[in-house]
Formats: structure tokens, sequence, C-alpha cells
């Protein structure tokens, strides 16, 4: 595996390690992309107005346990002969992924929403906030870390099921599993692992480390050392008295 | 002023939470409503900035119907304070203080400055402005809540349970500060609680509602309890209203004050025999303000601080014949402690002396 890895020759190319990195990414980034745009909003409708509760329950858990070989299968037997192109093989991947990673996105944003503290929305509309301020002023900030983890749960899932897409002959790297199996060259194989679980790895990283930079250490309970040095350690836990 | 004519809220299964409610929250004043759960007071509060739609009738601000305004514009003329104080999690206590300045248009940099005055005037540290809600206490909260109603200078406030929340000692400073600051800012206010002792500590006037959403008694604290419309009322207003009335008449000169001799710490055994009446000798600070009583033959050398008696209360010689008559019954000498604004001592009194005070007095004035 490691001879694999270090193999200048493994590096580059049309099918090298960093064109299958890129393509892996490409499909992943596009599937998160537009399961966000589909569940952000439909979330956030369903947490506010409190319709429509039943497709929570219903159709994200669904989703969630559809067998994702499977229905791509079907999805290129009933979409490709529409395309000639590769989009006929590129598609039914992506809408693949794109179903896997809406129910923890939804599911996520619609508990996040509604888990905000409705003594703030009332003190908010009783000063006179109008219903889209209090969208974009209160509901969605605090929202916000849940809305984040469920996106961040979605991409690790995106990043490794994105593999599936070698399985229809298309790149990513999901080829070093799928060629590595054929040529029963395991270390190829392994390499192919390695190098999935890493960069699912790094994303999820990148993301926390984008939601404790977006998130407000109110809502974090974290104690902001920069900004107070002395106020974290001595009087935050002994309230002066009241 | 707030005006209420003829409001009524019926809900579309039959409920009626308010019936054909009649009442005016005079301007400058602290008006309350009371009365027990389902008596419709919190829907009354919440229909005057519109959060609920009065089914018929008509609620005036200033003698303007509110049903014609701009519901959001109408509740940004309205500071309203909640019970749990529904501060914004995500934003700094600062931030949550200058929220309606923003709201109104004002830069940021003012309306922060503005925030910190207001939280000085409520008695929160500036060390507090970069902190967020959760780093504070419910009482302290509470303050961040009030301050943020405060902050676009409304003529009206709300106020739903605003003190409920926080525990009987905080609650009690909380109530105390509050009515300074009220004298100050005279803001009208309507608020709603269901303690009734609250009400007649805060209130100017007080409205008791029964279930089924009907005003009762709309009367000032002591007329209450001296003179409850019906039953009902009685009940409500509680027991011991004689002794609770007697916390509305002020007993400014009424009362005989009676010399008291007095020892300091350190007094030898004798003198503290000599200066006694009965048994019991008041013991003050250099300051001639009172610490306690001291039983004086059981002093042996010289008078020390374990020797006192720490029982009694004292009165203010301005304060209501309730404060003098508990300082001469929580007395181990049952002579009542009686001091002037500064803490002094003055005298003291008997609950004799009180009490024909109070008998020379058959009709009773109230204090406010």
């Amino acid at each position: 595996m490691i001879n694999y890895l270090f193999n200048p020759a493994h590096w580059s190319g049309a099918d090298g390690i960093p064109t299958l990195i890129g393509e892996h990414l490409l499909y992943s980034l596009i599937a998160l992309a537009v399961a966000a745009i589909i569940a952000v909003p439909l979330g956030i409708y369903i947490g506010v107005t409190g319709k429509g509760v039943f497709m929570i329950a219903g159709l994200a858990n669904a989703l969630r346990a559809l067998p994702s070989v499977g229905l791509l299968i079907l999805l290129v037997l009933l979409i490709s002969p529409a395309f000639p192109s590769k989009m006929g093989y590129i598609l039914p991947s992506l809408i693949v992924l794109v179903l896997l990673a809406v129910p923890p996105i939804l599911t996520n944003t619609y508990a996040g929403v509604r888990a905000v503290d409705a003594a703030a929305v009332d003190a908010a509309k009783g000063m006179g906030f109008r219903t889209m301020k209090i969208l974009t002023d209160i509901q969605l900030p605090c929202s916000l870390p849940l809305m984040l983890s469920g996106v961040r749960s979605a991409l690790l899932q995106i990043i490794s099921t994105a593999t599936i897409a070698a399985y229809i002959s298309l790149g990513g790297l999901g080829r070093l599993l799928i060629d590595g199996k054929a040529q029963n060259d395991y270390s190829q194989m392994v390499a192919g692992a390695v190098l999935v679980a890493l960069l699912a790895l790094f994303f999820d990283q990148l993301l926390a480390f984008i939601t404790r930079r977006v998130v407000s250490p109110g809502l974090t309970r974290r104690t902001v050392k920069a900004a107070a040095p002395t106020a974290a350690t001595d009087t935050v836990k002994t309230p002066v008295a009241a | 002023m707030i005006k209420f004519e003829n409001v009524t809220k019926a809900y579309p299964d039959g409920t009626v939470a308010v019936d054909g409610l009649n009442l005016e929250a005079p301007t400058g004043k602290l008006t309350i409503l009371v009365g027990p759960s389902g008596c419709g007071k919190t829907t009354s509060l919440r229909m005057i900035n519109r959060l609920i739609e009065p089914t018929s009738g008509t609620i005036y601000l200033d003698d303007q119907p509110t049903s014609g305004m701009d519901a959001a514009l109408l509740r940004r003329r309205i500071g309203y304070v909640i019970q749990h104080a529904g501060l914004f999690p995500h934003r700094t206590i600062i931030d949550n203080v200058a929220t309606m300045p923003v709201l109104l248009g004002e830069s940021r940099q003012k309306a922060r400055m503005k925030a910190l005055e207001l939280m000085e005037r409520v008695g929160l540290p500036a060390s507090f402005a970069k902190r967020y809600p959760w780093q504070l206490s419910g009482g302290q909260q509470q303050r961040v809540g009030v301050a943020r109603a405060l902050a676009s200078d409304p003529a009206f406030m709300l106020m739903d349970e605003p003190f409920s929340a926080v525990d009987p000692v905080v609650r009690a400073q909380l109530q105390e500060e509050f009515l300074r600051l009220q004298r100050e800012i005279g803001k009208t206010i309507i608020m709603v609680t269901h303690d009734i002792d609250e009400a007649l500590k805060l209130g100017d006037q007080v409205a008791v509602m029964r279930v089924g959403g009907k005003l009762a008694q709309m009367a000032t604290p002591s007329e209450l309890l001296t003179s409850p419309a019906d039953e009902f009322v009685a009940d409500f207003v509680g027991r011991d209203r004689g002794y609770r009335s007697l916390g509305f008449t002020n007993s400014a000169g009424t009362v005989t004050v009676s010399e008291e001799a007095v020892v300091t710490i350190g007094a030898s055994a004798a003198e503290a025999q000599s200066k006694a009446t009965g048994a019991w000798v008041l013991v003050v600070d250099g300051g001639r303000k009172p610490l306690g009583w001291a039983q004086a033959d059981l002093i042996k050398g010289e008078l020390k601080r374990e020797h006192l008696n720490l029982s009694g209360t004292s009165a203010s010689s301005s304060g209501t014949m309730r404060q003098l008559l508990d300082a001469a019954l929580s007395s181990p000498s049952r002579r009542g402690v009686v001091v002037n604004e500064h803490g002094e001592l003055i005298g003291t009194v008997t609950a004799t002396d009180v009490v024909k005070a109070i008998e020379a007095e058959p009709h009773l004035e109230t204090a406010r």
C-alpha cells in the first residue's frame, strides 16, 4: 500500500491519484450543494411553520434506508438511454449522493429551527421584528450549529459513498477500489480506501473549523479567550449577586 | 394612557379568554393585572401589542386605536419584558440591549453607547457587556431584559411576569430596584403577575381578574385590602388583610417614640446592667447604628458580639405602621427599634404604642 502511494507513476496522468481525487471532490461537492439547496430551505420552512413534519419522520428516514448501489443501477437503466453521453452515468451517481445527503441536512435544519428558544422569538416579535427579520437575525443564526452538523455528516456520507461512481465506470477514488479488485491488486485497494478516509477526515475538520468561525460563542458556550482573557476563568461561573 | 374598551377575545372552539374588558392604565403609572391562571391576564397584555388580535372591542394607545396601526411599528413604541427574559443567546449582552436602537435605525456605535448607559441604570457592571446570556444568572438576565426594553425609551411598557422566574430573595431585590427605577422614569406600564403580594407591592393600581376573563375589581392596593369588591377578590387577596393593609399606612409622627439607653461593644457587665430596662439592653456601634439586643445578666466580663440577639427588625421613622409593629413584635425586649433615614437610632416603640396610634386613626390613610 505504501509502495503504491509513493510510486510517482500513480501521481500523474488521466488516471493518476490527483485526477481521481479531483473527480471525487467534484461529484461530492456538487451533490452536497444540490442537497443543501433542497434541504436547507425545506428544513427551515418546516421548522418555522410546523407544516409537513411528517416528511421529516417518514421521507427522511425512508431515504436513509435506500440501498445506494441498487438504486444507482436502477437509475442508470432508467436514465442512461435518454442521455447518450457520459451524463447518463454522472446524473444517476449524483442523484444517489443527493438522496443520501438530504436526510441529515433536512432533519438537522428542522431540529435546529425548532430548538430556537421560543422566548427569544416571542421577545423579537414583541419588540417589532418583522417575520423575515426574525428569521435572518434570530432563527437562522441560532439554528446554525445543528444545521452545520447536519451538513458535516452529509458530507462524510457523500465522500465515502462517492466511490460507487466507479462501479458504473466513472472516475473518482472508487476507481482504485474497483480496479484493484479486478486486478487482485490489494495494495491499490487499500490505498484507495485510505485516501477516501483521509479526504473525509480532512473535510470533516475543515467544516468543524468553519463551524467554529461562524457560530456565535453564545450558542456553543465556548468562552472567547481572545476577546475576554480574564472573564473566561474566574467570573463566568460565579454570578455576581443579582 | 392605555385603554381597553369592551375588549373580548374568543377562540373558534368557543373558549372566551377575555370577556368585555374595560380598563384604563393612566399615563406614568404602573397598572397590574393579577388573577388566577386562566383569567386572561396574559391574553389581555398580548392584545395591547397585538401579539394576539382581539375578537371585538378596541384598545387605545394615547387615544389612538391600535387596530389601524402597523403591528410591527406599534410594537416598536412599546417596551416588552417577558418571564424568562427571552434574550438572544447568540448576541452579547451589550448587543442584546442595543437591539431596539439598532432596529430603529441608529448606528451600532451610538446604540452601544446607549446600551452601556442602560446597563448601568439597571445595575449591571460594564464588564458584562461582552458576555453572552448563558454566562448570567436568571436575575441578571432579567435585568438585561428590562434594559433592552428601555433602550428605545418607549412611553409604554408591557411586562409579563417579569420577576417570577427568579428565587424569592432576588425577586424582592429586583422589585425594589424596579420601583426605584419607575419613580425616575415614570413609564406607563402594564404588568401581569399571578402573585398578589407582588401586585400589592408594586402597583399604583391593581386590576383583579377572574377566570373567564372578567374584571373583578380595579383599585389601589390599600383599597383592595380594606374594601374588596366581593368574596372572590377578598379570597384572592388572601389572609392577614388587616395586618398587610398596615403596610400602606404611614406612621410618621403618629407614634410616640421613647428614649432608649444604649451601650457599645466592649462595655462592662456592670454598665450593661445599669443601662438595661428589664433583662435587655440595646447595643449600638460608634455611629449609634443599632447592632442588636443583649441580655445584661448573661454578660461576664465585657460585652462581646456573641452576646447579641439579632432577631429584632428595625423600622424607619418615616416607614409604615406594619414595619413599626413588626419591629416591636420581633424584638426580644418587645421594644421595637426606630431609626432615622441614615440608620441611626432614634428610640424604641412598644406594640401597645403602635396599636394605640392605629386605633386613633379610624380611617386608615394610605401611604401612597
